[in-house]
């Protein structure tokens, strides 16, 4: 990794993620990564009176257990990000409100749980917290009625729409406390990227440049390839997004990702059984993925180095309506097996 | 606009499979329009003159979709029959009925009330505009 680098953040303390838990609804719980996720609902309305409600109290749910793993007491954590697509947030800040521990929200759409990530290891990294609680969420049912129709409405969905996952994943960051352990080695902010798209019933295809925009950033201020790299981890890209990217890296950047990316919304559901069209998508969908199936991969060093990039679509229902492109987000974050893996990538040089 | 983006968004989004959608339309449609005929005749055998028959047929339609709609089995229907369901009066009474359901936790007045017309009020809107229009024309111009 070069010296200078404008937009890399470099971690020069190795926060380190202490615990992550994910706990997510009725369809991801029959997906191909339901044994990996710490709490199964099999109601998606877990008893609350609202979707909204609802949606809060898996924040909660995931929150508290990813607490709990960290061996953390809750009144030691010193500071929370969150974040979720609801009108201003309710989900992740009424389903943090009784925890009792200093909050900053975010919004980053779909991208938020990087955002958080890469919030979180700077507070930590910067000496300023010891431990952080990084939380975000999204819901199908909340999300369907605030973007599209009521739940019972009867429609078809056009092939390139994605299944917001009803989930939520926290993560517990703290000061690196041993060698061995998941790291958050380096981690980069997006910049807004618009291409013009206006379909909002094809999400990946609106995200799909910004985390290009990303990725080729973080390849190239870092100096490495794809190939220095177990996984490139989109958010929620889904099929149609995912060969975009792919596409759009090897035609204007001369890079190919394809043996090594791989996207959370591709991951978290069964393309073939269980009819979600283009794949999952929502702050939920990376949240729970990385927070269970990819954080217990890097513990067990299964894999080793790590760049998620998480992405977001930053439109509200009223830009769509008038008739506004849908401008895009794209945040990575390197999260390393050990911190002799960060150090191939940001180590000797690091400033 | 990039449309060197916007070709490739094009080629990588796979269509709705129209031939598929066209064919259930045609049969869940002409399967409601069927059953409405149906009711016609039934409702007349038993002494209905043709206007209040008609009028029953569509009040047993919606009626019988509010009731699918509320215990979530519209939307699972519709999925498959799209244009079948959406198109006939029984895609009016499902487009008010989800919302007034939905809402419900915002309130009966500000939620059920006030969104049951979210998406069936432009309806409402121009199909009384149209009529106006329509009526305006006929009474200047082709009466008597």
């Amino acid at each position: 990794m070069k010296n200078k680098s404008n937009r890399i953040f470099r971690y020069r303390n190795y926060p380190q993620i202490l615990a992550g838990a994910a706990a997510v609804g009725k369809t991801e719980g029959e997906g191909p990564l339901a044994s990996s996720f710490d709490v199964l609902n099999p109601d998606d309305g877990v008893g609350c009176k609202s979707w909204e409600a609802a949606e809060a109290a898996f924040v909660t749910q995931a929150a508290e257990k990813a607490i709990e793993k960290s061996g953390v007491a809750p009144s030691g954590i010193d500071l929370s990000f969150s974040g979720d697509l609801l009108n201003q947030c309710t989900a992740s800040t009424f389903g943090l409100r009784a925890f009792s521990i200093p909050h900053a929200g975010l919004f980053g759409a779909c991208s938020t749980f990087a955002l958080a990530l890469g919030m979180a290891a700077m507070a930590v990294d910067g000496g300023y917290a010891a431990h952080v609680l990084a939380v975000s969420s999204s819901h199908f049912c909340s999300a369907e009625k605030q973007f599209r129709f009521p739940l019972e409405y009867g429609g078809q969905r056009a092939q390139t729409t994605q299944r917001t996952v009803t989930g939520a994943g926290a993560c517990v960051i703290g000061q690196k406390k041993k060698q061995s352990g998941v790291f958050i080695a380096a981690g980069l902010v997006g910049k807004i990227t618009d291409r013009g798209v206006k379909d909002a019933a094809n999400m990946g295809a609106a995200m799909a440049p910004a985390a290009k925009e990303t990725i080729a950033a973080f390849l190239d201020e870092s100096e490495t390839v794809p190939a220095d790299y177990d996984m490139i981890l989109t958010g929620d890209l889904g099929s149609v997004g995912s060969d975009l990217l792919k596409e759009l890296l090897r035609e204007e950047d001369g890079l190919d990702i394809s043996a090594v990316h791989r996207d959370c919304g591709n991951l978290i559901f069964d393309p073939y059984t269980q009819d979600v069209h283009a794949g999952g998508s929502g702050c939920g969908c990376s949240a729970a993925v990385v927070s269970s199936r990819i954080l217990r991969a890097l513990q067990r060093k299964e894999l080793k180095r790590v760049l998620f990039v998480g992405t977001g679509a930053l439109m509200s229902p009223v830009s769509t309506l008038q008739g506004e492109a849908i401008p895009c987000i794209a945040h990575a974050v390197l999260l390393c097996s050990g911190t002799e893996e960060g150090e191939v990538l940001c180590g000797s040089k690091r400033s | 606009m990039d449309k060197a983006y916007d070709q490739k968004v094009k080629k990588a989004s796979p269509d709705s499979p129209l031939l598929k959608n066209c064919c259930m339309a045609f049969l869940s449609g002409g399967g409601i329009c069927l059953l409405g005929e149906v009711l016609f005749t039934l409702f007349s055998y038993y002494g209905l003159d043709e206007k209040t028959a008609a009028a029953c047929v569509s009040v047993f339609l919606i009626v019988v979709t509010a009731a699918l709609t509320g215990i979530g089995v519209f939307d699972k229907l519709a999925k498959h029959a799209g244009a079948g369901t959406l198109v006939p009066i029984t895609g009016f009474a499902n487009a008010m009925t989800a919302p007034a359901v939905e809402y419900v936790t915002e309130g009966r007045i500000t939620g059920t009330a006030a969104k049951m017309f979210t998406i069936v009020g432009p309806v409402i809107v121009y199909g009384c505009a149209a009529a106006s229009l329509y009526g305006a024309i006929w009474y200047f111009f082709c009466r008597g």
